[in-house]
């Protein structure tokens, strides 16, 4: 492939795609569909903005879809039980606004402490956030016991399933958070420093970066993301899950590699994970309108991952 | 049969690409039954490229490489062993955490009757190649708690263990004690009555005429000379080398040095794998304003360990108090380090000092961003302009600012990087190693540009391991050995000989 067409590798992926699938499914090309597939892919968006910030750092996140899970039961079970203090015998109350910031900083919290754990002690990432996997289902069963949390409430529901000028309440937030991080990545030093700490953690720490202190807020920033896409699903299914989330990790990394960001680091930018997240979306979605059985889905969308980085891989060999 | 004198291996035509420079050019090379062939030239001629590709490390991109008359193209180092070519590499290629013995047998270990290592035989292997080398360290003895100098002795003993048509050795004597060394030469005329064919790479004119047969001068990655050594004389030798005039620093130029911006004493930095021993110790030195200082030693006398305790990489191992324009100061960090006004270039330039999948204009400015943003968003024209600034004043020579850093030459990037730090407006330049793997015009514009700097006041520090480098730069030489500092010579008293003297471990 010329390198000119290289760098538009996952967009041509995406538009054959298309074609495709308009080819062998009547139902697919339809203004139904499409807004279908924007939402359909609106949680792994939000998770995949923040996997791309940790996989451009250098490191890699598995406990998203745990937090992701934590976030809404903890969203979901304050809005509809409230907090009781019993040593003042007072039951706090929340309101939407206070669920909705009660989940996201959930996320936050546990981002942090992934950050915190990777630099402070130097635990691989793999490893730590492996650690926050098991601990954030553990605490979701804990505060759920085991059941779902359902019957939210309508304020509540518009998040998932709301429509703000004609446009999904979900897809809206996607799209916000993409356009916020697009510009982050690239118009800011933070966005600078994340590339350079993932391109080169010695040179960056030689070069005077806060190295540790960007990866705090990288992983930081990406459990505050999971707890927003927690939102979307407890929102959208009325309902808070204690087995929400699960797998999504692998999905969101997924998104992230097909859209051409370097698992090693430094290399890749949002709007690939963008397209990456559509690439997802249009084979789920294509796959179920043709009626492919979901095994045969997986098996498929295994390969279009093994695919993607084998030409990314290619095309970076070459000289 | 073959006698002494035949062709064992000849390489004809080589030529072989980097990134931004062309190593070597049309390189031929003959090596015979029994002889010794010095390959001579400046760091950077070729030497070790060459040698490379001969053993197999990577291929040439023309040119055939012939052993015993039959072309061989090597695909690993591995492949060129089997066929009886060995190197030792001038870097130690040795594991640190195996004993002597598993180091000098890795990967070929004695094996008993049902296929486990038989540690006795190798042992016992082992402790007979060390007391042939006259080492005295027990087989058993973990490689990492030897000095590097008995290390290059077992890289030696690993070599020689097989049975070598053809040896290779990359500047073996530049960390070990004369002793050592000449026990080597004896080994070495053991070698040449077997027929061993040995190639050998070395800076120590005076080695030659003992064990050398012939000469092989290359210069700026071309074959220059080919020539028994009986025939050419010491001036001749480094004629061809240097080819050039060495270009002497003016000395008009330099003024008186100002004052004291950078005082170390007792800086000392803990081994990091043998408690109670030290990789530096109770270094003292003060740099002034304007001051080139220059800091020698071997292979693992503690040159970069000390510009690294100085900018703040070690700093729970290391003591001693720093002192910056006569304040002291604790550095934690390199962000203390260069709040305080140092900046540091460090000696691999790909793996510590550059962001290979970065621009030329986001690696030199990297350093100034906080300086380089409006309400929160990066000032791309300020950050245009400072970069502009640093191309220019340095002399980089890019297509663009947008040039991705890693199609520079290796010259370029380091200007890059000194434009990187000036932009910082730091008050002393650490640098490792200036013109490691740089050709040889571009290690002018470099050593001009340090002068250039140190006329602004800027105070330097440079390490570097190529001695007409350092009496080239330097105002004041300091001379480490084994982490201590050794001697202290001003540019006046300053010679080769009484610097590698001071270097030279006892």
């Amino acid at each position: 492939m010329p390198p000119r067409l290289a760098k538009f590798q996952s967009l041509i992926a995406l538009v054959l795609m298309v074609i495709a699938m308009t080819l062998m499914s009547d139902n697919f090309l339809t203004p139904d569909n499409g807004w279908n597939i924007l939402r359909q892919i609106s949680v792994n968006l939000c998770l995949s903005i923040g996997m791309t910030l940790i996989i451009l750092s250098g490191g890699i996140d598995l406990s998203v879809g745990a937090i992701l899970a934590l976030a809404g039961a903890v969203a979901a079970g304050v809005l509809k039980n409230g907090v009781a203090i019993p040593v003042f015998d007072v039951l706090l109350q929340f309101t939407v606004f206070g669920a909705i910031v009660c989940g996201i900083g959930v996320g936050l919290v546990l981002g942090w402490f992934n950050g915190f754990v990777v630099t402070r002690f130097n635990i691989p990432p793999f490893v730590a956030t492996l650690g926050m996997f098991s601990i954030a289902r553990g605490m979701t069963m804990l505060w759920t016991g085991g059941f779902p949390i359902t019957g939210l409430g309508e304020g509540f529901g518009y998040l998932g399933t709301g429509i703000f000028l004609g446009v999904p309440m979900p897809v809206w937030i996607s799209v916000a958070l993409v356009a916020a991080f697009v510009v982050l990545t690239r118009k800011t030093r933070f966005g600078r420093y994340l590339y350079a700490v993932g391109g080169n953690e010695r040179a960056s720490l030689l070069t005077g970066l806060r190295v540790n202190r960007i990866k705090v807020w990288v992983y930081t920033l990406g459990g505050g993301l999971a707890g927003v896409a927690g939102l979307l699903v407890t929102a959208r299914l009325d309902s808070a899950q204690p087995n929400a989330g699960l797998g999504y990790e692998l999905d969101s990394i997924a998104a992230v590699v097909i859209g051409g960001t370097s698992l090693s680091g430094g290399r890749g930018s949002v709007l690939g994970t963008v397209l990456g997240c559509l690439i997802i979306g249009v084979l789920n979605n294509g796959l179920f309108l043709l009626n492919v059985s979901p095994f045969w889905q997986q098996i498929i969308k295994g390969f279009v991952i093994l695919a993607a980085v084998a030409i990314d891989k290619m095309n970076q060999d070459k000289p | 049969m073959s006698n002494h004198g035949d062709i064992i291996l000849e390489a004809k035509g080589i030529s072989k690409q980097f990134p931004g420079v062309k190593a070597l050019d049309d390189v031929s090379l003959t090596l015979r039954r029994g002889r010794l062939t010095a390959l001579l030239g400046e760091n950077g001629a070729g030497k070790s490229t060459l040698m490379n590709i001969v053993a197999g490390v990577f291929p040439q991109d023309a040119g055939d490489v012939k052993l015993a008359g039959e072309v061989v193209n090597f695909s690993n180092p591995r492949q060129a062993h089997e066929a009886g070519i060995t190197m030792i590499f001038q870097e130690l290629n040795l594991v640190p955490n195996l004993s002597v013995a598993e180091n000098i047998f890795l990967g070929r270990e004695p094996l008993n009757r049902i296929g486990l290592i038989d540690a006795k035989a190798m042992n016992q292997q082992a402790a007979a190649l060390l007391e042939k080398l006259d080492l005295a360290v027990e087989p058993t003895a973990p490689l990492g708690s030897l000095r590097v100098g008995q290390q290059q002795i077992v890289e030696i003993a690993k070599a020689i263990s097989v049975e070598a048509r053809v040896l290779i050795m990359d500047e073996p004597t530049s960390a070990i004690t004369e002793h050592e060394i000449e026990v080597l030469f004896g080994i070495i005329e053991n070698l040449k009555r077997q027929g061993v064919a040995i190639a050998y790479i070395t800076h120590k004119f005076e080695e030659l005429a003992r064990i050398g047969d012939d000469a092989v001068v290359m210069r700026d990655g071309r074959l220059i000379a080919t020539s028994p050594i009986k025939d050419l004389t010491h001036e001749a030798m480094v004629q061809m080398m240097v080819g050039r005039e060495m270009k002497q620093r003016s000395d008009k130029a330099r003024s008186e040095p100002g004052e004291e911006v950078l005082r170390l004493e007792n800086v000392s930095l803990k081994h990091a794998d043998r408690p109670g021993d030290f990789v530096l110790q109770d270094i003292s030195l003060q740099v002034h304003r304007g001051e080139v200082i220059g800091i020698f030693g071997l292979m693992g006398a503690g040159r970069t360990e000390l510009l690294e305790t100085i900018f703040g990489l070690h700093p729970r191992a290391s003591a001693g108090q720093i002192y910056v324009e006569g304040q002291p100061v604790t550095i934690h960090s390199p962000v203390d380090a260069i709040d305080y006004g140092l900046a540091l270039a460090p000696e691999d330039r790909k793996s510590e000092g550059l962001i290979l999948g970065m621009s030329v204009a986001e690696n030199a400015s990297l350093p100034s961003l906080p300086r380089l943003q409006r309400f929160g968003f990066l000032d791309q024209e300020a950050e245009g302009s400072l970069v502009g600034e640093a191309i220019e004043r340095f002399r980089v020579k890019t297509p663009s600012q947008n040039q991705m850093i890693r199609n520079l030459s290796g010259g370029n990037q380091q200007k890059v990087i000194l434009g990187k730090w000036l932009a910082t407006h730091p008050k002393v330049l650490l640098l490792d190693e200036p013109t490691r793997g740089i050709d040889v015009g571009a290690k002018g514009e470099i050593y001009a540009l340090i002068e250039e700097l140190t006329a602004d006041g800027l105070a330097v520090i440079v390490v570097s391991s190529e001695l007409p480098e350092i009496l080239a730069l330097s105002d004041r030489i300091a001379v480490l050995c084994e982490g201590k500092q050794t001697a202290l010579f001003d540019r006046t008293d300053a010679n080769e000989e009484a610097i590698m003297n001071a270097a030279l471990p006892n």
